[in-house]
């Protein structure tokens, strides 16, 4: 094991996961996700994460449907969607996803049509953007276990 | 049938969400705990063992189909799901004879008093909001023991606590005194609201903590 290389590697992630965290990407609650990973469980950040993501896509669809006629919006349906999303971004520590989804709401609550499709646009570029940013985060671990190391844990204050 | 197989707490979760479903069970099995999840209240009557009758949903009979192999220690299900919600599962968990002694706790996104306190009223030992945290799971075990416990030697004491739970104008005293949440409220706060009541709930400032979500007052009696 080249300790110089893993030693480097577990920099560069320390910096890139705090950095997530600064920019608001990630809120406590992901601290809390990893704390859930072990030996036991070793892909159980990465497959919660999945998961929510493939929510993301589904439930942002099935909310473009509905906010698609302007004559006939089914807010409901748009509702529930938002109340899923928001309760899974929060359980995820996906903090930019959440404020949106919060957003959201009081767009949906109101009725506001107009409101909500610009807070679709919105959540569907803030999950994907999230998405992104955590592959970087994923390959950098693998890259550390390649290496020989062990993935450091970060804890925010 | 003879003594669990291991010390482990075994618990029946239920939510509708395979995400939550995945985040609790993940949550449980760190804890310690051997994890049942279900989809549904109904799925979790049915795997308790406990048929729902189609003509008359008021009717749960134990099925004589279905023993129960395995024992439950704790329930702890969401609050919304469609068709049976968490608070019916709770009620219909506590109506039941053979099940009743099983500690309910619900878990909810949202933070609504009026819910927590209906359900707290409804026999439920926690009420959890998500997203839920290792530190949340660690009030259960004090739950699960109990019910172990009770297994172990059926103690009389169990007809005293039904007692104790029921007078209905201390019920309601009670539960309006401890209605406010944990987090709004200063322990010291807490103290004074309940010191001015009779000798049961001056038991309760003991168990009453600052976290969001709390023992249920009849928690006292286990000191018999």
């Amino acid at each position: 094991m080249n300790t110089i290389v893993v030693g480097q590697l577990q920099r560069q992630f320390q910096d890139y996961i705090v950095s997530l965290y600064q920019q608001g990407y990630l809120d406590n609650q992901f601290t809390e996700l990893r704390k859930l990973q072990d030996e036991g469980s070793p892909d159980f950040v990465a497959e919660v994460v999945s998961l929510f993501f493939d929510d993301c896509a589904k439930l942002i669809n099935d909310m473009s449907t509905s906010l698609e006629r302007p004559d006939h919006v089914d807010f409901k349906q748009v509702d529930s969607g938002v109340h899923q999303l928001k309760g899974s971004s929060s359980s995820v520590g996906a903090r930019r996803v959440k404020s949106v989804c919060i957003a959201f709401k009081e767009c949906c609550d109101v009725q506001n049509r107009e409101g909500c499709l610009r807070c679709l646009q919105q959540v569907d570029y803030e999950y994907k953007m999230l998405k992104t940013k955590l592959q970087d985060l994923f390959n950098l671990e693998q890259q550390i276990l390649q290496a020989g190391g062990t993935i450091p844990q970060v804890s925010m204050n | 049938m003879g003594m669990e197989t291991e010390s482990q707490f075994h618990v029946l979760a239920v939510d509708d969400s395979l995400f939550d479903r995945k985040m609790i069970e993940r949550l449980l099995q760190k804890s310690s705990c051997q994890v049942t999840t279900v989809d549904s209240g109904s799925k979790a009557l049915e795997f308790l063992g406990l048929r729902v009758d189609d003509e008359d949903p008021n009717v749960l009979s134990t099925s004589p189909h279905i023993h129960q192999e395995v024992e439950i220690n704790l329930i702890i299900t969401d609050y919304c799901m469609p068709g049976m919600t968490g608070y019916d599962l709770l009620k219909k968990v506590k109506e039941s004879a053979a099940f009743k002694s099983i500690p309910v706790v619900i878990m909810s996104s949202e933070n609504v008093p009026a819910r927590i306190s209906r359900c707290l009223e409804e026999g439920a030992e926690e009420f959890f909001l998500k997203p839920v945290k290792l530190a949340d799971l660690t009030k259960l075990k004090p739950h699960m023991m109990k019910t172990k416990l009770k297994k172990e030697s059926e103690k009389p004491a169990k007809e005293e606590e039904s007692e104790i739970s029921k007078p209905g104008i201390e019920e309601e005293e009670a539960v309006i005194e401890i209605l406010p949440l944990h987090q709004e409220l200063e322990s010291e706060q807490l103290e004074t609201m309940v010191s001015s009541s009779s000798n049961k709930r001056k038991a309760m400032e003991e168990v009453i903590s600052t976290d969001r979500s709390r023992p249920k007052y009849n928690d006292i009696t286990t000191s018999v």
